[in-house]
């Protein structure tokens, strides 16, 4: 024997009878306006991160550079008669590191300084048969460095053929290069986010006008304003979110592709020479957290501008109340 | 400025009341609508809906005024991508009403309008007399203090047309104000009902 089964009500026969489908959002999913909206932003995004990212590397290319040259002082030891050029070396080296501030001393061999002059002089030459300075090269102390008057004495005394060179001058024009370029790096990425924005701005209303008939509806049904911005900001958000997380991830993609067959490519002539031109392409933790922000800050502009759009659209109907040149007669 | 297409009028809507609005094209019926459904603001003289004058109030206050009206429009104004029940359902779903408290009122209208078959359909594919019926749906959803139609009949068969005011007389003696606005001489003679005839921007009005 089987349970009787439970009585049916009314309501619950009738809505056994009609099966709906699960109810459509109030703003209707994404259209051809829409994808085209989120083409846009996906296009904006990749190029306003690329821009970021490269800012950023050469950012922080420059400080690298500053930091090496600021960290390395060189002693020159040119050759003049009767000086013996190896004991002078060890003695600038022993000048160099009796000073405090200075770290290490190393004194650039034969075979190095050879190969710092093949580019000139090609391979095989005989150093001996021309005069070739040699390097002491000297890292210092950067919080403490020595006092770079006082080891000029010493030398002057010691090896008077020796020249010492802080690279003040080179760090100094090398500095407010590296200023202009992120400088000049910071203004294009301002222009490239202002014309993003304004792309996604115009792009959004573009996408709205097609809404508009379903604001007026919404609007004539009785919702509220807050209620009907809250449904295409939410609408928009996505569609923002998506396009910029395409956008910015493609970006990503693209920096960690170049930065992977840049270190597999080691040391061939394609790799170096972009390496020479363009430096290395690896984003560091600050590059990607600007690509992240650059996908929050696109998205919530989508949202904030539909948002706005929302609002004037309702404020246009309301004011084509009182405007009595709309009449449609009838 | 335009031109000025109504003036001179004087008349009330009582409550509980059932009126049809006619006269011929271009008389300004659908503008006497849009006036009473504050969707225009009079260029002078004196429109009071609900005790307030309509030409003050604020336009954050509309949407809930307008929730006490319902209204048919002539063109429909239905959303293509929400279906028949979808759209009926609307009014109540903007009030921020849950779906399990409406919807076998809806599906139960949607039956009385004879659309029973046509629950998950969407717009684009219903016959215009259909479009009507959704659109009168929608308005009669939430039971509205006053229900504005403008030509609710226009693209139905008689007997669809005889089964709609009755629909609405019942919403009239379930305590609704009802103004129709039709051409319908025959439609207006089924209902013995106050008659507002506009012509030539002037008001008459046989109770």
């Amino acid at each position: 024997m089987t349970e009787p089964a439970p009585r049916q009500t009314d309501t619950q026969k009738k809505e056994r009878l009609v099966s709906l489908r699960p109810t459509a959002p109030i703003v209707p999913p994404v259209n051809v306006s829409g994808r085209a909206l989120m083409v846009v932003i996906a296009i904006m995004s990749f190029l306003c991160a690329v821009t970021l990212g490269t800012v950023t590397m050469v950012q922080e290319k420059a400080e690298t550079w500053q930091g090496d040259v600021a960290s390395e002082i060189t002693i020159q030891v040119k050759p003049a008669d009767g000086l013996d050029m190896e004991k002078a070396l060890l003695d600038v080296r022993a000048v160099a590191l009796s000073f405090p501030g200075a770290l290490t001393a190393e004194i650039v061999d034969r075979r190095a300084t050879a190969r710092l002059l093949e580019p000139w002089l090609g391979e095989g030459f005989d150093m001996d048969a021309l005069p070739v300075p040699r390097l002491v090269i000297v890292t210092i102390d950067e919080t403490a460095p020595p006092d770079f008057s006082a080891i000029r004495q010493s030398l002057a005394a010691t090896v008077p053929s020796a020249t010492l060179d802080d690279h003040r001058a080179w760090a100094s024009r090398l500095i407010t290069m590296a200023r202009i370029t992120v400088f000049v790096g910071v203004g294009i990425l301002a222009l490239m986010f202002a014309t993003t924005m304004l792309t996604v701005i115009f792009a959004t209303r573009g996408a709205m006008v097609g809404n508009r008939h379903i604001v007026e509806v919404l609007h004539f049904v009785g919702a509220e304003t807050g209620f009907i911005a809250a449904e295409f900001q939410k609408h928009f958000l996505i569609i923002g979110l998506k396009g910029a997380a395409i956008g910015g991830g493609l970006a990503t993609a693209a920096f960690l592709v170049l930065g992977f067959w840049q270190s597999n490519s080691m040391a061939t002539a394609l790799n170096d020479q972009v390496t020479a031109l363009f430096g290395r392409f690896t984003l560091s933790s600050a590059g990607y957290f600007g690509i992240i922000g650059i996908v929050v800050l696109i998205a919530g502009m989508t949202a904030l501008t539909t948002r706005l759009t929302v609002i004037r659209t309702i404020g246009e109907i309301d004011r084509q109340r009182a405007d009595p040149s709309l009449l449609e007669i009838g | 400025m335009g031109p000025e297409i109504l003036r001179d009028l004087t008349f009330d809507i009582p409550k509980k009341s059932f009126q049809f609005l006619t006269g011929p094209s271009g008389a300004g019926k659908t503008t006497l609508m849009r006036l009473l459904f504050m969707s225009l603001k009079p260029t002078r003289g004196l429109i009071r809906m609900f005790d307030r004058d309509i030409s003050v109030i604020p336009g954050e206050e509309l949407p809930l005024l307008r929730r006490r009206i319902g209204i048919v429009f002539q063109d429909f104004r239905l959303l293509d991508h929400m279906t028949t029940y979808e759209n009926v359902a609307l009014p109540l779903r903007v009030r921020g009403k849950d779906e399990s408290s409406y919807r076998s009122d809806v599906i139960e209208l949607l039956k009385w309008v004879g659309l029973g078959e046509r629950i998950n359909v969407l717009p684009p594919v219903l016959s215009g007399g259909e479009k009507q019926r959704v659109a009168i749906a929608r308005a009669l959803i939430d039971q509205p203090e006053i229900l504005l139609a403008d030509e609710p009949t226009g693209n139905v068969d008689p007997p669809m047309a005889q089964r709609l005011l009755n629909l609405f007389t019942e919403l009239n003696r379930l305590g609704t104000a009802v103004v129709i606005a039709t051409h319908d001489l025959s439609l207006m003679d089924r209902v013995d009902a106050r008659r507002m005839i506009l012509s030539e921007g002037r008001l008459d009005i046989y109770d």
